[in-house]
Parts: C-alpha cells; sequence; structure tokens
C-alpha cells in the first residue's frame, strides 16, 4: 500500500496513470496519423499517372516522362511535375514490369554500395557528397554542366550512368567519390532511381533548386 | 575493469562487466573512425579507394549506436539484482548471447571493412551491408540481434517478476520491449525511397528521441538513488513525470522528420510543435539531478561516487544542451527547409549522443568499478578529471566547429545556391567551411586524449583506491579510537 500523498501533484500512483495515459493517447495519435499517411506515401499506379491524378510518391514509369520542378502559388513553394514523355536512355515506352525492376535493382545499388553513408537521399545520410534528392534535376548533368563533356555523351542519364561506373576518373574537385564497382546495368537502374526520387513531392524541399544560379553557374 | 579482481558477487554483475568491456573497446573504434573520416574532410585523399569516407563513418555511427547499447544492455544487467534482490534468471542464457552478440558484431565489422560493398542485389543486404544510415547492419545480423535483445529482455521480466518489481524495474521492462519491437520497423526492403524513411524514422527517432531518452531517464534515477542516497519515492515519481514528458513529446515529435520525404505538410505542424516541446523533459531531468543533490547536500549521505556523479551531471546538462537546444534550433520546418541534410545535423548529433547517452554510460562504468572493487568512497583521480574535462571540451569544441560549417552550408549552398551540385561545393570548398573543419578535426583529437585518460582511469582507478582504503583502515585499526572516528 502506497502511503496516501496530501496533494496529487506528489503522488507516484497520479504520475504512473498519467504517464501511461499520455503514452497511449500519443501512440494511438501516431498509428492514426500513419494509417493516413503509409497510403498517401505508397507508389502509384501507372494508371493514375497517365490519368494525370496529383500524387506524392509516382509509380516507377515515370521514368518515361520529363520531370521539372516547379513553384505552385496555391502551396507556396515548389513541387515535381511530371510533363510529357520523354526519353530515357533511348526509350519513353518503359512497361511497368520493366520500370519496376529497374527502380528496384537501382534501389538494391543504393543500399548495396551505402551511397547513403557519404550523400544524403530527401536529406538524410551523409553530408560528404552532394544531396540526391532532385540531382536528376541538377544542371551539372546538363548541357551547361561539366559532366556531359567530361563523359562525352550527349544526355543527362548517359553522363550519370558513365560517371557512377567510373567515379573517380571524372574529377571535379579534390574530393571525389569512389569508385564502387558499378556495372553498366547497375549504373542504368540507379540512374532511375534518381530520376524517380526527382519526382518525388518533398514539400518543396530543397527550396529554390537550381532556381538561383549563384556565382558558378552566372550566365 | 580489466583485472580478475573483483567482489561481485552476481553472476549477472559479472556479465554486465563483460558488456562494458567491449563497449569501451567499441567506443574507441568509434572515436577512431571518427577520427579517420574528419582527417577526409580535410585531406579528401587520405586512405581514399583503401578505407573511404562511407566506410568510417558507418563504422564511426555503427560503433557509436553498438556501444552504447552494450553500456545499455550491460547497465541493466547491473542494476537487475541490485534491484530484484534474486540473481538474474537465466544468467547462463545472457552469458551465451553475449558472446554470440560479440562474435557477430566483429563478423559484421570485418565485412564492413574487407567487403565494404556487395552487387546491386538483395544478397548484398543480407549478407554485406542494407545501406540505410544507423542500420547498416546486413540482415542476417539484424535476426541475430533481435533473438539476443528477446534473450535479454526474457531475462529481465522473468528476473523482475520473481524478484521485486520495483518503480524503476517497472519503467525499464516497459521501455526495453518498445526499443526492441520498434528495431523490427527497419527490418524490410523496399523500392519506394519515402516509405522507406518513414519507417526507418520509427527506429531512428523512436529510438533515440523517446525510449532511449525513458531508459537515461530510469538510469540516471537509479545512480541518484545509488550515489547520493536520494529517496527512492521522489526519485520514482520523477521518473514517471519525466517519463510521461518524454513520449507525450518524443513520439509526435518523430513529425519532426516527415517535414521532407514525401509525407503530407500535415507533418509540418505536429513536428513542430511536438519536437518544440522535446527540450523541456530534458530541463526536468537537470533540475532533478541538481534538486537531489542540493537536498542531499550536509546530510549523512556524501556523494560516495564522485566520478559517477559528475558524468549525472554531464549527461543531464549536455542532455539538454546538445539535444534540447541544439535540437531545437533547427527543428522548425521554416528554418529546417534550409538546414535539412547539412552539417546543423552532426552538430546536434554530436552533443546530444555524447550528453545524453555516452555520460550517462560512462557514469555507469565508474559505478560498475565501485561495485567490482567494493570501494566505499569513489574520489576523482587526476586522469578522471583529465578525461570528463577533455572528453566535454572536445565534443563541445567539435559542436561549435560544426554549428559554424552548418551555418555556412545553410547560406552558401542551401540560400546562396539553390542546393545544387555546384552549391554544395561551393560551401565544402568556402574557407570558413573548411576552417570549421579543422578546428572540428582539433576538437577531435581533444576528445580522443580525453579518450585516453577515461581508459586509463577506468583501469587504473579501482585497485588505485582499494589500495588506499586498504591502508586507510589499517593506520585507523592501529590509531587510538578519538582518532579513528574524527578521521
Amino acid at each position: 500500500m502506497e502511503e496516501r500523498p496530501t496533494s496529487v501533484w506528489g503522488s507516484t500512483r497520479f504520475w504512473r496513470k498519467s504517464a501511461g495515459w499520455v503514452t497511449g493517447v500519443s501512440a494511438l495519435l501516431l498509428i492514426w496519423l500513419s494509417a493516413d499517411t503509409v497510403p498517401q506515401i505508397s507508389m502509384r499506379s501507372a494508371e493514375d499517372l497517365d490519368a494525370g491524378k496529383p500524387m506524392r510518391v509516382p509509380p516507377p514509369t515515370v521514368i518515361n516522362h520529363k520531370i521539372t520542378y516547379e513553384f505552385d502559388a496555391r502551396r507556396g513553394h515548389e513541387i515535381p511535375i511530371i510533363g510529357e514523355k520523354e526519353a530515357f536512355f533511348g526509350r519513353n515506352d518503359y512497361s511497368e514490369e520493366e520500370a519496376n525492376a529497374l527502380l528496384t535493382h537501382g534501389k538494391l545499388t543504393v543500399q548495396a554500395k551505402n551511397c547513403m553513408s557519404c550523400h544524403t537521399l530527401l536529406g538524410n545520410g551523409g553530408y560528404y557528397a552532394p544531396d540526391l534528392t532532385k540531382a536528376w534535376l541538377d544542371p551539372a548533368w546538363s548541357d551547361q554542366g561539366p559532366y556531359m563533356a567530361m563523359t562525352g555523351t550527349t544526355s543527362r542519364e548517359e553522363a550519370m550512368a558513365k560517371f557512377l561506373m567510373k567515379p573517380s576518373t571524372y574529377p571535379t574537385h579534390a574530393r571525389r567519390m569512389p569508385e564502387l564497382g558499378i556495372t553498366e546495368d547497375e549504373a542504368k537502374a540507379v540512374v532511375a532511381f534518381l530520376k524517380h526520387m526527382a519526382s518525388i513531392d518533398t514539400n518543396g524541399f530543397p527550396r529554390n533548386f537550381a532556381k538561383i544560379n549563384g556565382g558558378v553557374n552566372a550566365k | 575493469m580489466l583485472s580478475k579482481y573483483s567482489e561481485v558477487k552476481w553472476e549477472s554483475q559479472k556479465l554486465a562487466i563483460n558488456y562494458f568491456r567491449v563497449a569501451i573497446i567499441l567506443f574507441l573504434a568509434n572515436l577512431l573512425f571518427g577520427l579517420l573520416a574528419a582527417i577526409q574532410y580535410l585531406y579528401p585523399n587520405f586512405l581514399f579507394e583503401i578505407i573511404d569516407f562511407s566506410i568510417n563513418r558507418t563504422l564511426h555511427i555503427n560503433a557509436l549506436v553498438v556501444w552504447l547499447l552494450y553500456a545499455m544492455i550491460g547497465a541493466v544487467y547491473w542494476m537487475l539484482p541490485e534491484e530484484t534482490g534474486i540473481e538474474t534468471v537465466g544468467i547462463g542464457l545472457g552469458k551465451l548471447l553475449f558472446y554470440i552478440l560479440t562474435a557477430a558484431i566483429a563478423v559484421v565489422v570485418l565485412v564492413f571493412l574487407l567487403i565494404q560493398v556487395g552487387a546491386g542485389d538483395i544478397k548484398s543486404i543480407w549478407l554485406i551491408n542494407e545501406g540505410r544510415e544507423y542500420l547498416e547492419a546486413p540482415r542476417w545480423a539484424d535476426i541475430g540481434i533481435v533473438v539476443v535483445v528477446l534473450g535479454f529482455l526474457a531475462n529481465v521480466f522473468l528476473t523482475a517478476f520473481k524478484g521485486r518489481r520495483t518503480g524503476i524495474l517497472t519503467v525499464l521492462m516497459f521501455d526495453l520491449l518498445a526499443l526492441a519491437g520498434l528495431y523490427l520497423a527497419g527490418m524490410f526492403f523496399t523500392k519506394n525511397i519515402s516509405m522507406d524513411q518513414f519507417w526507418w524514422w520509427w527506429v531512428i527517432h523512436l529510438w533515440v528521441e523517446a525510449t532511449w531518452e525513458v531508459y537515461v531517464a530510469a538510469v540516471v534515477g537509479w545512480g541518484l538513488i545509488k550515489t547520493l542516497g536520494a529517496n527512492r519515492k521522489i526519485v520514482e515519481m520523477w521518473i514517471w513525470i519525466e517519463l510521461a514528458m518524454l513520449f507525450g513529446s518524443g513520439i509526435l515529435g518523430l513529425g519532426h522528420h516527415y517535414f521532407w520525404i514525401g509525407t503530407p505538410e500535415y507533418w509540418w505542424e505536429i513536428g513542430a510543435l511536438f519536437s518544440a516541446l522535446e527540450p523541456v523533459p530534458l530541463i526536468g531531468m537537470f533540475v532533478h539531478v541538481i534538486y537531489d543533490w542540493g537536498k542531499q547536500a550536509g546530510k549523512q549521505h556524501e556523494i560516495n561516487n564522485k566520478p559517477a556523479f559528475a558524468w549525472f551531471v554531464v549527461n543531464t546538462f549536455g542532455n539538454f544542451l546538445g539535444a534540447g537546444v541544439w535540437g531545437f534550433m533547427h527543428t522548425l520546418p521554416q528554418i529546417n527547409i534550409y538546414t535539412h541534410g547539412t552539417q546543423w545535423t552532426p552538430a546536434h548529433g554530436h552533443l546530444a549522443f555524447y550528453g545524453a547517452y555516452a555520460a550517462i554510460l560512462i557514469g555507469m562504468m565508474y559505478i560498475v568499478v565501485q561495485g567490482k572493487y567494493g570501494i566505499r568512497q569513489m574520489r576523482f583521480t587526476a586522469a578522471g578529471k583529465w578525461g570528463i574535462s577533455l572528453l566535454t571540451i572536445g565534443l563541445i569544441g567539435m559542436t561549435m566547429a560544426l554549428t559554424i560549417a552548418g551555418y555556412q552550408q545553410s547560406m552558401i549552398e542551401r540560400a546562396e545556391f539553390g542546393s545544387t551540385w555546384a552549391g554544395y561545393f561551393a560551401a565544402q570548398n568556402s574557407h570558413w567551411m573548411l576552417q570549421a573543419m579543422g578546428w572540428r578535426l582539433a576538437m577531435g583529437v581533444v576528445t580522443m586524449l580525453g579518450f585516453v585518460f577515461l581508459f586509463k582511469d577506468l583501469l587504473t582507478i579501482g585497485p588505485k583506491l582499494k589500495a588506499e582504503e586498504a591502508a586507510g583502515s589499517t593506520a585507523n585499526a592501529n590509531a587510538p579510537a578519538g582518532a579513528a572516528a574524527t578521521a
């Protein structure tokens, strides 16, 4: 038997009960919110994409489309815009199955090579190398950037893939990406993963991506 | 801690000592790989394509998590017989699991160092590297960890039910169950990076900002009873209050990781509100220690373990400063959009892990040394003072340097350059960033020096003070009765 305290504020029993209630209610709220969030961040179907429905995480077939990152006046920040069809490694007709396999292989490669230990994905990971959230849209890989010329390629995806296969042979700074034994198939799959990641609605992160050219890309 | 001499009678406590021995070695690995990574920030060719930054960082953060878990398990095995009054049930199984876990960890470290990366298939995830920050351990090791933790939990629960189940133990049982269960949320593969990160945070956040914090609250409470003779009733009441505040803010504080990973915008408000409340219980924990200290000062119970108590003070203040203040500084979405994924995070991470977790567990190591040698009064030795001072100065110094680096990166890369590849390198190559990284390395060396003193102290303080106490009691026995009473 516990002693009867003079005030509820000094009662262990009161605080133990409160702790139980607070924890229980918080956990239930988290579960309820997660039940709302999980369907919203599940990959949508290729049909939804073709129908132009709004979505947070598009299906793998998004690699058949042009992606841009534009300011949305209603939401007050940038969002990815999925546009017309665009060639990806020379094709714009990847079936759901093909795109799915490519994205799965890409994600597995990203994990097996431990990319996240140096890079950030969606802002999470290591800080030793650039954030990859919108890397697909980065001007560095466009015809304005250094990589197409260095790798002798004519498209964004080819430049990225060629770089990934032999990264330390295309140095731009003292800090280089190491050789990770990435094969051609793996490299293409990783680029598909990066293109897909750029199409995810990240509530405007990173802000002003590639909108400000700073001193380096000033024209 | 290494010598065979022991006054410990409980098998559970002997097992605890083994857990602490491995913990301190992993602590050394934690610092060592951190230093290598810090050097690479300044000299990128250092060990390039031999032990790359990615490997060093993986070992740096995993050694950290594993040494903390080892010390956490060790602390529970130490407390268990004293709380319950009985030997730990299933201690034989506990010992077996210790050796299995340690062997598994040795294999994982060797694979990380020697094999490093695998081909892009599911086999690599199972055998080499899961490639998800903090959860890099391959899947086979995950399953092993779950099995070992289940065995540990079974021991704790069975012992508590058989012996005396105190309030502190009740909190720990509840907390450890949640801690173990949450690990399961990280054990699956998905091609969807948003879904991946959503559940990944259930493990990472609900560990370090909820269940681990509650663990610390319970252990600090136990430590206060142990070192100060604090009133158990008051301590246990405080632990329940802290639990309510920690879970009340920490569980939904998870929202501050859901701002930018593809999750809906309502997490901005939820994350901002609850994570802003997260520092409150941390102030509470600090106040609790100071309050109990003041309450006991001048009474019969002097602090019987000064180094342990000093580490508790570092713990509660460091927890408040590192986890609370440094966390709050970049937790609001309006600020976080510019700071997310920059050096702000490691600035906060370094001080938070040190303050919240390393310090309390080092304090527990001093309690273990005291128990092992049966020392009545643990005083500070010179090495102990150097250890606590240099480690704390080193960590605060690294935090300051990384905070400046974080400001630089947020301003240059994010605000001035719009976060591009070019912006990233513009920020990394700015001379203020390099200067900050230089200071980080210097302060990392100070931290390592502090560790050397701490390590020496933990090995030598026991025999030294034991010999002093033995000499003192012989002297007292030979002196006249009056002199002994005043001594």
